[in-house]
């Protein structure tokens, strides 16, 4: 396949009248390469912090996804039972991340918990998240491990803890939060505002198309 | 190199007018109208006689080089003008694309440039430039607005026919849905893909036809044509009128497309 | 797919009187515009971020060999591949090789326009491979063996009524007309299927040079089951797609939800970044970037360099007055309204896409839509200027553009002419003072009257004033 690469690149440097690029403005592009600038972020999510919860409460909840607030994620067990009776969930996959593994969850009443990746027929999974955007009521979810990504888009309902500490205004410092990570890129990054949802027969919106029909958050005040 | 020779026109403002070739052959009145204008904003009004046309047929068919020559010749016709004013949006707009049309190394290119810079759409001029709206006229009736594209697009023509016919006695405005989509007329383009340009039309009267303006006001003769003819073809009562006439309280002319009982060859002397 | 532009004018004709792609194409019309001005009037950056993703662009196609460089490196470095292609036909191979590879019989699909730009599904379907489209609007298509007519919302010229059929003939359960339940039934009929794919096709909307990253945007989540499930992964995407960094991909998504649907934010963005890792319990076990060219390196330095910037978001098309009346079919391909009237004639030749460049009022609203500000009028005047080159404009037209240029270029034959016309059409005209009819079944009389003259021409009764003065 070579030759369809050299004769793309030899076209682009025709078109653009020079050879590859060499000495300053060789390193001019590297360096912005490393240095990533960021274009204008909106005013609208340069806040304080408790600014951000809010709009992201109001942005989540505009983009159809359901709040359920705790004092402490130490809640979220006694919380997603509740939700699990009241909903009749007979069952509920769970991710393995250190913060869901760490509570309590002997008491779920019917409710079974399994711990492994989504499979197809699946109604609820839970799953941990990485950072929430609060510039449009976006959550970060990183694939690993100990979070697969199917559990993210096989249930009709998926339940997602989420910490008031680790939300951000705009996607650019949701970006820095993984870069201080350290780690490579993971495989999956899932951004994900509300649940799914189609507008393919007559432009009217439907919800619930082939992801989840219902996102619900569990926004923990650490 | 110039053809002309403008008048002084002493401390008022001295006005080269664009006729545009429409108003030329279909409706001289606007051009009148136009005028009276311009005199009652206290200007100086010539009409450069080597204009023809601004280019846009030739220029939107792909025929750059007849476009550069017809360039040329409005560059010169208008050579000298303190501003070169017409009652056209696209016509003025076709000017400001003069530029386009030169290498930057050709003296018509900064000629153009500089043509492009005193050329002004008649309302935009009185307004933006003059800061004029003792608009003297009266009209009775309910008119709603059409924007045609290049005046709004190109040249950002909206508030200013609005804030002058605000000042015409007892004329009231109704807004029409979609009064920036586009009417169909496009130049050739009506008469290359006429039923595309019958739907857009059509659609245009709707929305015209829907306010409770028993007249149509716009800025651009060909889309005022297109859009007469469309509503007489249909036996609709609406009637269509350049803007300018409005402002110029000269609206004893039947309306675009309206039967002519009585030929007025003299109109010009009232004017 | 075929390639039907040559008859435009036939195509849209037979669009304006079909009654049914009238009503869908009226949903659009006060569908997406809408949406879009509300979504922008709640972001009072949108503008300055309108400026910055066109400069964006512009340092991206100057360096555009970097950072191509850059992104094979780093797709390479998290153990994905990438194939170049220079056009469909290596793009197809490409593909069907690594379907081979894997021994797929079905392989799933996310929508991407650039697989209909290369006839991926029939090429596919030829060498024994099923593709399944997971999208709702394309699966809808390809059960009816129909064509997108849209970037983005591909099955907008269909009503309810079209699809309640064709799910009830193809899926054999009774008929619904609730689009609630059409949807579930489309999801459960997927659902086998995206478990069943042994390969999974997704486009991208981006590719991220310096993480190796391509990005899906999605509010169905099917292109995110398509990538997930199956043992391998493919992308099939352009060179126009890549972005430098992750900010840089941030200005692009937030210029695109806004412009494409009017939404906040696509529901899914979802960045994949080589196979799963090794302790990974699920995640593709081959991720593979195919990178097309198909023409596109070629517009480079050429007038058409800027159509380069473009985001596929269909806001152009969403505010076109001409897509608006006759829909995306009559196009004739993959790409409609003003972007394919630009990249259209480029990708499949001036001579066969003639009509399209010249299907457009020039009346602007696209450019001023457009996320990155592309010049669409400007470049559809270009194709027009290398059709009068060459010759390829209809003989009758050029004469008459001629015609007209002799006289303006001459002050006093056009004078004479003026007049001539002036009093010709008003004598015509009578009484009524209108034209109902012009010889030659002429275009504007076809549908409407032309209003006459007012008799002398301006000119002449201006000159008659001032020496009577
Ligand atoms: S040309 Fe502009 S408006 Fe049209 S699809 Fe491309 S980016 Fe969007």
């Amino acid at each position: 396949m070579s030759t369809s690469r050299d004769q793309i690149f030899g076209n682009i440097r025709l078109g653009l009248k020079r050879g590859p690029l060499e000495g300053e403005a060789l390193e001019k592009v590297k360096h912005r390469l490393a240095y990533h600038p960021s274009s204008t972020t909106p005013a609208r999510s340069d806040l304080p912090q408790e600014q951000q919860v809010e709009l992201f409460k109001s942005m989540a909840t505009e983009a159809a996804a359901e709040l359920i607030e705790l004092d402490s994620s130490s809640q979220l067990p006694q919380a997603v039972a509740g939700f699990a009776k009241k909903e009749s969930l007979k069952q509920l996959v769970s991710a393995t991340a250190d913060e869901l593994m760490q509570l309590d969850w002997s008491e779920t009443g019917d409710c079974k918990l399994l711990h492994r990746e989504g499979k197809p027929g699946d109604i609820a999974s839970l799953t941990g998240s990485f950072a929430g955007i609060a510039e449009t009521g976006t959550l970060m979810l990183l694939s690993g491990p100990q979070s697969p990504t199917t559990l993210n888009f096989l249930a009709d309902i998926h339940m997602v803890l989420l910490h008031e500490s680790s939300i951000v205004g705009p996607y650019e410092a949701a970006w820095q939060k993984l870069r201080e990570q350290g780690d490579s890129m993971p495989r999956t990054v899932n951004m994900i505002t509300g649940p799914s949802r189609s507008a393919d027969i007559e432009q009217k919106l439907q919800m619930g198309a082939h992801g989840p029909k219902r996102l619900v958050i569990f926004l923990a005040k650490d | 190199m110039s053809l002309n020779t403008p008048s002084s026109g002493g401390s008022r403002h001295q006005v080269g007018l664009f006729v545009t070739c429409l108003v030329d052959i279909f409706r001289p009145s606007i051009g009148f109208a136009t005028i009276k204008l311009l005199e009652q904003a206290g200007c100086y009004v010539e009409v450069p006689e080597a204009q023809t046309c601004c280019g846009q047929p030739t220029f939107n068919s792909g025929d750059r080089k007849s476009t550069q020559d017809i360039a040329k010749n409005v560059i010169n016709a208008f050579d000298g003008y303190q501003y070169v004013v017409g009652p056209s949006g696209s016509c003025i707009g076709m000017l400001h694309h003069y530029p386009d049309l030169f290498e930057s190394d050709d003296p018509y290119h900064s000629r153009a440039k500089e043509l492009a810079s005193r050329a002004y759409e008649i309302t935009s001029f009185l307004i933006d430039v003059l800061e004029f709206d003792k608009i003297i006229a009266q009209y009775e009736g309910i008119i709603t607005y059409h924007d045609s594209c290049a005046g709004l697009r190109e040249l950002g023509v909206k508030q200013q026919p609005r804030k002058l016919l605000g000042k015409v006695n007892n004329l009231q405005i109704d807004e029409m849905e979609e009064a920036e989509t586009c009417c169909g007329f496009g130049g050739t383009f009506c008469i290359k893909y006429p039923d595309i340009s019958n739907r857009m039309v059509s659609n245009k009267n709707v929305n015209a036809g829907a306010t409770n303006a028993d007249t149509l006001l716009g800025g651009d003769l060909g889309c005022l044509l297109n859009m007469a003819g469309k509503l007489k073809r249909e036996g609709s009562k609406l009637e269509v009128r350049h803007v300018v006439e409005v402002l110029a309280n000269m609206t004893y002319e039947p309306a675009i497309g309206e039967a002519n009982l009585q030929p007025n060859f003299d109109l010009a002397k009232e004017a | 797919m075929q390639i039907n532009s040559p008859k435009f004018k036939e195509s849209s004709r037979i669009a304006l009187e079909d009654a049914n792609l009238q009503k869908a194409l009226g949903n659009l019309r006060d569908g997406f515009p809408v949406k879009r001005a509300n979504a922008v009037d709640r972001m009072p950056e949108f503008d300055k971020l309108r400026d910055e993703g066109r400069d964006l662009k512009d340092h991206i196609i100057a360096n555009l060999d970097f950072y191509l460089e850059q992104f094979e490196t780093n797709v390479t470095k998290n153990g994905g591949h990438v194939h170049w292609a220079r056009d469909s036909d290596d793009a197809n191979k490409a593909i069907l090789e690594i379907c081979r590879k894997s021994g797929a019989k079905t392989v799933t699909k996310g929508k991407s326009m650039v697989s209909e730009e290369i006839n991926l599904n029939d090429y596919l379907e030829e060498n024994g491979i099923q593709p399944v489209e997971t999208d709702l609007g394309e699966y809808i298509l390809q059960l009816r063996k129909d064509h997108p007519s849209h970037i983005i919302a591909p099955a907008i010229h269909l009503n309810l009524d079209d699809v309640s059929d064709i799910f009830h003939e193809k899926h054999g359960r009774p008929r619904t007309d609730d689009p609630a339940e059409l949807m579930q039934e489309a999801r459960e009929m997927l659902r086998k299927q995206f478990v069943a794919a042994d390969v999974g096709i997704t486009g991208a909307n981006f590719c991220v040079a310096e993480t190796g990253s391509t990005i899906i945007v999605t509010n169905e989540g099917n292109g995110d089951l398509t990538q997930t499930l199956p043992k391998v992964h493919v992308v099939i995407t352009t060179i126009d797609k890549i972005v430098p960094t992750l900010e840089d991909m941030s200005l692009f998504l937030r210029l695109l939800a806004r412009s494409a649907t009017g939404q906040e934010f696509t529901v899914y963005n979802t960045l994949s970044t080589g196979p799963r890792r090794e302790d990974d319990v699920d995640g593709p076990e081959e991720y593979h970037v195919v990178l097309l060219d198909n023409g596109r390196s070629e517009m480079i330095g050429t007038q058409f360099q800027e159509m380069l910037r473009c985001i596929r978001c269909s806001a152009c098309m969403n505010h076109c007055p001409v897509y608006g009346s006759v829909g995306g079919h009559a196009y004739g391909w993959v790409y409609p309204g003003p972007m394919g009237s630009v990249l259209t004639p480029k990708l499949i030749g001036i001579d066969k896409a003639g009509h399209l460049p010249n299907a457009s009022t020039f009346c602007g609203k696209c450019e001023s839509v457009c996320p990155v500000r592309i010049p669409l009028p400007k470049m559809m005047r270009h194709w027009r200027e290398r059709e009068f080159e060459k010759h390829l404009s209809p003989k009758g037209f050029r004469f008459g553009i001629c015609a007209w240029a002799f006289f303006a270029k001459r002050p006093a034959l056009y004078r004479w002419l003026a007049r001539a016309s002036s009093l010709t059409l008003k004598l015509i005209g009578g009484k009524k003072n209108r034209i109902r009819s012009l010889p030659l079944k002429n275009g504007w009389t076809l549908w409407r009257d032309l209003p006459a003259p007012q008799g002398r021409t301006f000119m002449d009764q201006w000159k008659k004033q001032q020496s009577s003065k």
